[in-house]
């Protein structure tokens, strides 16, 4: 990327992260690569208990979502899930963190990610979450191409490694790239299952309901026939 | 008859009722697939009925707490993402419905002499469901809620004189708020609503005490048999309800798949900036309306003034209620008329050229499309007096055909 059209999408996008979309082709968007099952989810749910949910809460969901919606055991749930300052198994997933002393550390509130997916779309996400770059001008040490000048530091940089502006990398990561792609791609997972819970529900009850309805339509069908064939002969 | 159906019917009518408008209304017997659209309609209201009657238990109308209770419907509420999508899903399919009924309206003529009331209070509903659908969807409060509620209210602001006034007795103040939200959810669940059953009652008296239009466009009364039966028209019960059955399978059918695999319809029916809640310091990038509302901002945005094209959205709105009247060829369907079926159809595909426009951001390389496509619009409606009395027609057959 040149650094003049570098500058203007910079430019452009300091206003608002939606705006990035207009700007679709200067930022070369990644697909995350899982299969959206109940394992990938709950591998990411795990990742994001573990490295998200200090500071980001999912509050639409619940805790106990995790046993009915992904099959996960309440022991499971309270022991990888759960924070241990006493979060309710009933209550909803909240970070410890509390919003306003957020704002004052961060310069903004860390954003609720319970519709984050539907809003932004995984491709957005999972691309912000790998376009971290090392940029000594911003007060966390951190820039994104794909959000400039987010006020979120690249918080997996110990496993996905430091990477300068140009993409060099300054550090390498703990995991091979391959793995840490692979976390940040259950992570997106875990998000889409966040902002659409009924999926796996309707999944599982989804053929069904288009089987009773095909029936019924079959029924009809015949239903229909019966009373048109009289109509048909009346004619001849 | 048994003696309680006796007391009933002399106190209430019912046999007489299911007699006129069912056992013995006379239908044409050669409806097409097209003719389905209506049955579905009033099967589709009452699902929105029933799954908005559940969505209000559990929705609160103020600026703090709406999105919240929306997303407790998703989230929380047994069954709740199953009823918030059928009530979701349900306006985008209604309009599907819609645009395909009044489409084969103008196709076979329907709309003409003396079906003129049918057209007229059929387009109120229309123009009913618009209203409602927008007030409607201002009501979860997601980001985009509030500035299509900001947007659509402004546009009252262009009014001569009352403008002004008019948008904050609208917006129940200067601003989306509260009051909106719960003036809105009066309109939507009370007001507009009520309006739009009764007019459904009156469009199916209306077009009862006439008879139904078929794909030839001709009247099924002229030949009736011994019995003074028309010969080409079938009772509308058992023939066209068990038939209507059918179709309700197949649409129901749909409904489901919608729901249960595309319950967004990636971003079409509902958009992604539903899923964010309603924020003033974060604009959108492009304030798109939903797509069968899509096509009159295109023609909004065709021109590059605010009095002028609010005049042509106004305009294009409400032309159609003339079309009886602009419409002078003594032939009713488009099967005997070539030319204006060619006009019916260039009219119908800019349609949905502008539908696809209104949802793209306006950038200048859609400026020229807009533009034509609104012309050839407007077109139909203009040339339709002058066109249809001078276009050569097929001859038109003496009974119904297929």
């Amino acid at each position: 990327m040149s650094t003049y059209r570098y500058l203007c999408f910079l430019l452009v996008s300091m206003l608002i992260p939606g705006i990035a979309w207009g700007a679709e082709n200067t930022v070369h968007w990644m697909t995350p690569h899982y299969t959206f099952n109940r394992t990938t989810v709950i591998a990411g749910a795990r990742y994001f208990a573990d490295h998200c949910m200090a500071c980001h809460s999912v509050s639409s969901l619940r805790y106990e979502y995790l046993r009915a919606d992904l099959g996960m055991t309440k022991k499971e749930v309270e022991e990888d899930i759960m924070l241990p300052n006493g979060a309710a198994w009933k209550g909803q997933i909240v970070s410890p963190m509390p919003p306003d002393m957020a704002a004052k550390w961060l310069g903004k509130p860390p954003p609720n990610l319970s519709h984050m997916d539907r809003y932004l779309g995984s491709k957005f996400i999972y691309t912000y979450l790998l376009s971290f770059y090392w940029d000594p001008a911003r007060p966390s040490g951190w820039n994104n191409y794909v959000f400039p000048m987010v006020a979120m530091p690249n918080i997996l940089a110990p496993w996905g490694g430091t990477v300068g502006p140009k993409g060099q990398v300054i550090f390498p990561g703990r995991l091979s790239p391959a793995e840490y792609h692979k976390n940040v791609a259950d992570v997106v997972a875990f998000l889409r299952y966040a902002s659409d819970p009924s999926y796996f529900t309707r999944m599982a009850i989804g053929p069904y309901v288009i089987g009773i309805m095909v029936l019924f339509t079959i029924l009809a069908y015949f239903l229909k026939a019966a009373y048109w064939i009289d109509l048909k002969k009346k004619r001849k | 008859m048994s003696r309680f159906s006796a007391w009933v019917n002399k106190r209430l009518p019912v046999d007489e009722t299911i007699r006129e408008h069912m056992t013995e209304y006379f239908a044409p017997r050669n409806f097409n697939i097209l003719y389905y659209a209506g049955s579905l309609l009033l099967l589709m209201i009452v699902l929105q009925l029933i799954s908005g009657f559940f969505l209000m238990a559990h929705y609160v109308p103020t600026s703090q707490d709406a999105f919240a209770s929306v997303q407790g419907i998703m989230y929380d509420t047994k069954w709740g993402w199953l009823i918030r999508y059928m009530h979701v899903d349900g306006v985008s399919l209604i309009f599907i419905l819609l645009y395909t009924h009044m489409f084969r309206g103008l196709l076979y003529g329907s709309h003409r002499a003396p079906r003129e009331l049918v057209w007229v209070i059929g387009y109120v509903i229309y123009l009913l469901m618009m209203a409602e659908a927008f007030v409607g969807y201002v009501l979860p409060f997601g980001n985009l809620s509030y500035w299509a509620g900001e947007v659509i209210t402004s546009i009252m602001h262009a009014l001569p004189v009352v403008g002004p006034s008019l948008t904050t007795l609208t917006r129940g103040g200067p601003g989306i708020g509260s009051a909106t939200l719960q003036r809105f959810l009066a309109l939507h669940v009370v007001l507009f609503f009520l309006i739009i059953l009764a007019a459904i009652a009156l469009h199916i008296v209306a077009l009862h005490r006439v008879g139904s239009n078929n794909p030839d466009g001709i009247d099924i009364k002229k030949h009736k048999g011994p019995d003074g039966k028309p010969l080409d028209g079938v009772p509308f019960h058992p023939y066209y309800t068990v038939k209507d059955l059918f179709g309700v399978g197949v649409w129901l059918t749909i409904f489901v798949s919608v729901i249960f695999y595309a319950p967004t319809m990636h971003g079409v029916f509902m958009e992604r900036t539903t899923f964010l809640a309603a924020n003033p310091m974060v604009s959108l990038p492009d304030v798109t309306p939903p797509w069968y509302l899509s096509p009159y901002y295109a023609m909004l945005r065709a021109v590059p003034n605010k009095y002028y094209g609010i005049a042509i959205m106004i305009t294009s709105v409400l032309l159609p209620l003339l079309l009886p009247w602009l419409d002078r060829n003594p032939v009713r369907s488009s099967r005997y008329r070539p030319v204006y079926r060619i006009m019916l159809i260039v009219a119908g595909i800019s349609f949905i050229i502008l539908a696809w426009i209104g949802q793209e951001p306006p950038l200048p390389k859609y400026f020229l499309i807009e533009r034509v496509a609104t012309a050839l619009y407007l077109g139909f409606y203009l040339l339709l007096p002058f066109v249809s009395m001078i276009e050569p027609t097929r001859p038109v057959p003496e009974r119904v055909t297929g």
